[in-house]
């Protein structure tokens, strides 16, 4: 398919009515030479050419899209609507900046408000922030929280962040990013983190332990209570990622398993959209040890009027404003409508579907740890792999069977990891229909294992040469 | 429940297959003490009730004054078909493309992004988008610094208060050393903004040169739409030029989601955060993206990745290119060229006030009134206007100054209106 720059045959979409005031110029000096060579094409050509594009592409819309850790629910159609109201999307984020503006944007601080308050409870800590603007940047402001907290407290000495092997990378990165060290601790036999060898690495140093419960192995680490005396006994502090919240929300509650500080991924959790990458939302969570350092201004609510306070010992601005707000007003919507029981069952589901789906595949396939799972169930296609049949391969077949692929070789503990998460929004027909195509593709392993090397065949184009493009570094069509 | 499809007669069949006698038996992996017991969390409401409160919230917040009001954050105009193109969910409804094949759309929509960002500040590589303006300048900060291997980094008074801010903020465990000024000795880099945050165009290509011969980058935050008309990054020189993307098609949305936009010269790119995306042929030779450099990111590099940055801002991405495709060359061109000349127009109206800026103007200036900017502020209100910034409130200037703003969408009759009526709650 051609670019869009391939397209120009120097017509105009837009138009603008004529200047209604002196045309003004710039000194020479101070001009760019020559403009910036952007499409010249009509309004159709841009519909077409994004149209077209969208059709080749997949989303929760059209195909199950079982992407495990990355929590692929339904978007919910009313969500984009409330987002789209002219008072939330129009509204100009200084408003909140300008004391003589507030009463202005009234509504938006009371939502944030809102939110936060039930974000907060909903993971039993005692506030949270909305301003962090994707779960990885969350991260990143809870770690710099449990610096905070250290500086503070006069704890110069902690240099150390704690994180599994199973982590996601954004863990590791997130605390190197905020200045700690990372120590990785190894998975037991059992998937979980081993307690023994966390004994043996926590020490004095130690700020911070990161962990995701239950794991990216689809495990809860029951272990939880004595991981948090252990962390706190050298005044470390216990931060949950939260991008496996939707397998416990309502079931229990993070704060109530003794972490300090956390995350939410808006886009996982609360079904906000992933956008082909972004934009998600990273809200904040804290209990009591890291209230005081909360990002700030923060919305308060005086009587009925809401305004904003920058706490004494925040860390500060993480985002300009509110994060991304378009995002919290669609999770706010869909807590609103979800409520106590319906959030109950989302973690429910999303665990009685990953269960399903391990019992109907854990014949054919070989799960990488025994016993049931959470909301996601993690395979190794070792024996697949020793006839020649990757979890790459396995993947590119089920795009010919009209399925996004699970995620592959993450965690990276699990030799070739498939990685399968359905959530809670998806029906049995679908379910079933997934488990037969995985089923099928492992009969051709054993009768046909070539034919799946030609995988995906169904597609606008074939596997791609990533060599050729990471050696000819071909990123911009710059003239 | 809506959107959980599971009836109870499934239900109860999926455990049977599963093994389970209940859905509570599921869980038994959490210990029974650490179960939660309740929370107050409100019963769930029908959509019709959701949609009903939330609109009632929706308007108690002014978004029909005439806008004045900038500060990094502009009422432009956006095409209906921008929307509507973005509504499409084989767009918002996918991920991060990881299986190129069934991503075709979203490949080839970052490529052309990145090819419209390396066009309109003249360099070559662009990423595929970072979080929003102030995120930027933190991440062109630190690749500075992976660059040049030092930890300084001057941040010249050009740039957003609020980006120095958030700038402090994620720097705050590094121990990078943040000074003011513009000396790049020993630095890594210098950051400058262009238009000023008090909206001064200026040519930074002298302090480039400068910066290259202390072995510092020069990093220029940019105005996206300025550079319709102003002199480009990549002309000066600049290593880096980062900006907040707000101004390309991205709704003002009480803060977000907005668009960090990153481009960079060739020899910088193995250092530059984020995804790139990168044009390659499959096995019958037909053109196809991927994401590549993938050994700079997290997933890869764990702590040694060059930024913790996972999901990005890539359907903002999308809206900047649909914006800038249905633009054009000259469509970008004439918005500038209107929001310089109304603002100018505007300013000169102004007679009262004075102009604070040292400089010419893009499209924001600002003016030290007769009296304190947030009470006339307040009086404009009343009028129906939304007068502009008063630099107090973010820190950036003293009690009287007021940063105004104008853009395409503001008409003669609104100028002249709003310079009668400021005049008047300002020196009356």
């Amino acid at each position: 398919m051609q670019l869009i720059y391939e397209k120009c045959r120097g017509r105009r979409a837009v138009t603008f009515d004529a200047l209604d005031v002196p045309e003004v110029k710039l000194p020479e000096a101070l001009l760019r030479e020559k403009p910036a060579e952007l499409p010249e094409v009509s309004e159709l050509d841009v519909v077409r050419h994004f149209t077209h594009l969208s059709k080749r592409n997949v989303g929760v819309d059209s195909h199950f899209y079982p992407l495990g850790s990355c929590t692929m629910k339904y978007n919910p159609k009313m969500a984009e609507a409330v987002a789209a109201y002219p008072g939330f999307a129009w509204l100009h984020p200084h408003l909140s900046t300008v004391p003589e503006y507030q009463a202005k944007c009234q509504g938006a601080l009371a939502l944030v408000y809102e939110l936060e308050r039930l974000l907060a409870e909903i993971a039993g800590m005692k506030a949270s922030c909305i301003q962090p603007i994707a779960g990885a940047h969350g991260e990143l402001t809870g770690v710099l929280l449990i610096a905070a907290y250290h500086r503070d407290r006069g704890n110069t000495h902690k240099d150390t962040i704690i994180v599994p092997d199973s982590a996601h990378g954004t863990n590791p990165a997130s605390a190197a990013i905020a200045g700690y060290k990372v120590l990785q601790v190894p998975s037991n036999a059992q998937g979980l983190v081993d307690v023994e060898k966390f004994k043996e690495a926590l020490n004095d140093r130690v700020a911070g332990v990161m962990l995701t419960c239950p794991n990216t192995h689809g495990l809860f680490e029951s272990n939880i209570r004595e991981i948090a005396e252990l962390a706190h006994s050298v005044d470390a502090l216990l931060y949950y990622d939260g991008a496996n919240l939707n397998a416990i929300i309502g079931q229990c509650r993070p704060g109530d398993l003794g972490f300090d500080v956390m995350h939410y991924n808006l886009h996982k959790t609360f079904g906000t959209p992933h956008g082909m990458g972004g934009p998600g939302s990273g809200p904040v969570g804290v209990g009591e040890r890291l209230l005081p350092y909360l990002p700030g201004p923060r919305v308060v609510k005086h009587e009925d009027r809401y305004a904003l306070e920058m706490p004494e010992k925040s860390i500060g601005r993480i985002a300009a404003f509110f994060g991304n707000f378009l995002i919290a007003v669609r999770a706010f919507a869909y807590i609103l409508h979800l409520g106590d029981e319906g959030l109950r069952d989302v973690s429910r589901m999303a665990v009685l579907n990953a269960n399903y789906i391990l019992a109907r595949l854990k014949g054919a396939y070989k799960p990488a740890y025994p016993g049931t799972c959470m909301h996601e169930c993690v395979f190794t296609a070792s024996p697949q792999a020793a006839q020649g049949v990757h979890a790459l391969d396995i993947a590119k077949a089920l795009i010919d069977c009209g399925f996004h692929p699970p995620t592959i070789y993450f965690p990276l503990t699990v030799k070739e990891c498939l990685m399968i998460e359905p959530t809670e929004t998806e029906n049995k027909e679908t379910l079933d229909a997934f488990c037969d195509a995985m089923l099928e593709i492992a009969k051709l392993v054993e009768t046909n294992p070539d034919s799946l090397h030609a995988a995906p065949v169904t597609t606008p184009v074939g596997r791609l040469d990533e060599v050729k493009a990471a050696k000819e570094l071909n990123c911009a069509k710059l003239q | 429940m809506s959107w959980i499809p599971a009836t109870e007669t499934e239900r109860r069949s999926m455990l049977d297959t599963v093994g389970a006698a209940s859905l509570e038996d599921l869980f038994a992996s959490i210990p029974a003490a650490l179960r939660m017991q309740s929370w107050d969390v409100p019963p769930g409401r029908s959509e019709m009730a959701v949609s009903e409160y939330l609109g009632r919230l929706s308007v108690k917040n002014d978004v029909c004054s005439v806008n004045f009001l900038g500060g990094g954050y502009y009422d432009h105009f956006i095409p209906a078909a921008v929307d509507a193109l973005i509504s499409r969910s084989e767009f918002y409804t996918a991920y991060t493309p990881y299986q190129p094949e069934c991503s075709q759309g979203t490949l080839q929509a970052i490529y052309e992004y990145q090819t419209a960002l390396c066009r309109l500040t003249d360099l070559e590589f662009a990423n595929a988008s970072l979080y929003d303006g102030g995120t930027a300048v933190f991440e062109a900060a630190t690749m500075s610094m992976r660059v040049t291997r030092r930890e300084k980094v001057v941040v010249h008074e050009s740039l957003n208060p609020v980006y120095r801010k958030m700038l402090e903020t994620h720097a705050a465990n590094l121990g990078v050393e943040i000074v003011s000024g513009e000396n790049p000795e020993g630095a890594a880099c210098v950051i400058v903004q262009n238009p000023s945050f008090l909206g001064t165009v200026r040519d930074f290509t002298n302090l480039a040169a400068q910066c290259h011969a202390a072995g510092a980058l020069l990093v220029v935050s940019f105005y996206p739409v300025s550079l319709g008309m102003i002199k480009t990054p990549g002309a000066m020189g600049a290593d880096i030029a980062v900006a907040e993307g707000q101004s390309l098609g991205q709704p003002l949305g009480f803060g977000g989601p907005y668009l960090g936009i990153m481009t960079t010269r060739k020899e910088c790119v193995r250092k530059m955060p984020g995804r790139i995306v990168g044009q390659t042929v499959d096995a019958e030779g037909r053109r196809g993206f991927v994401l590549t450099l993938q050994a700079r990111e997290q997933h890869i590099r764990r702590e040694k990745a060059m930024s913790n940055i996972c999901s990005n801002q890539a359907l903002c991405a999308l809206r900047a290119l649909v914006h800038l495709s249905l633009l054009g060359k000259a469509g970008l061109q004439e918005v500038a060229t209107a929001c310089h000349s109304k603002a100018e127009y505007l300013k000169k109206k102004l007679g009262f006030a004075q102009i604070v800026n040292d400089g010419p103007t893009f499209n924001e200036f600002a003016v030290r009134l007769p009296k304190k900017a947030g009470e006339a502020a307040a009086k404009l209100l009343a009028k129906g206007f939304l007068a502009g910034l008063p630099l107090a409130s973010v820190g950036a200037g003293q009690d009287n100054d007021l940063l105004i703003a104008v853009t395409e969408k503001r008409t003669r009759e609104e100028l002249d209106a709003f310079a009668a009526a400021l005049e008047e709650a300002s020196c009356n």
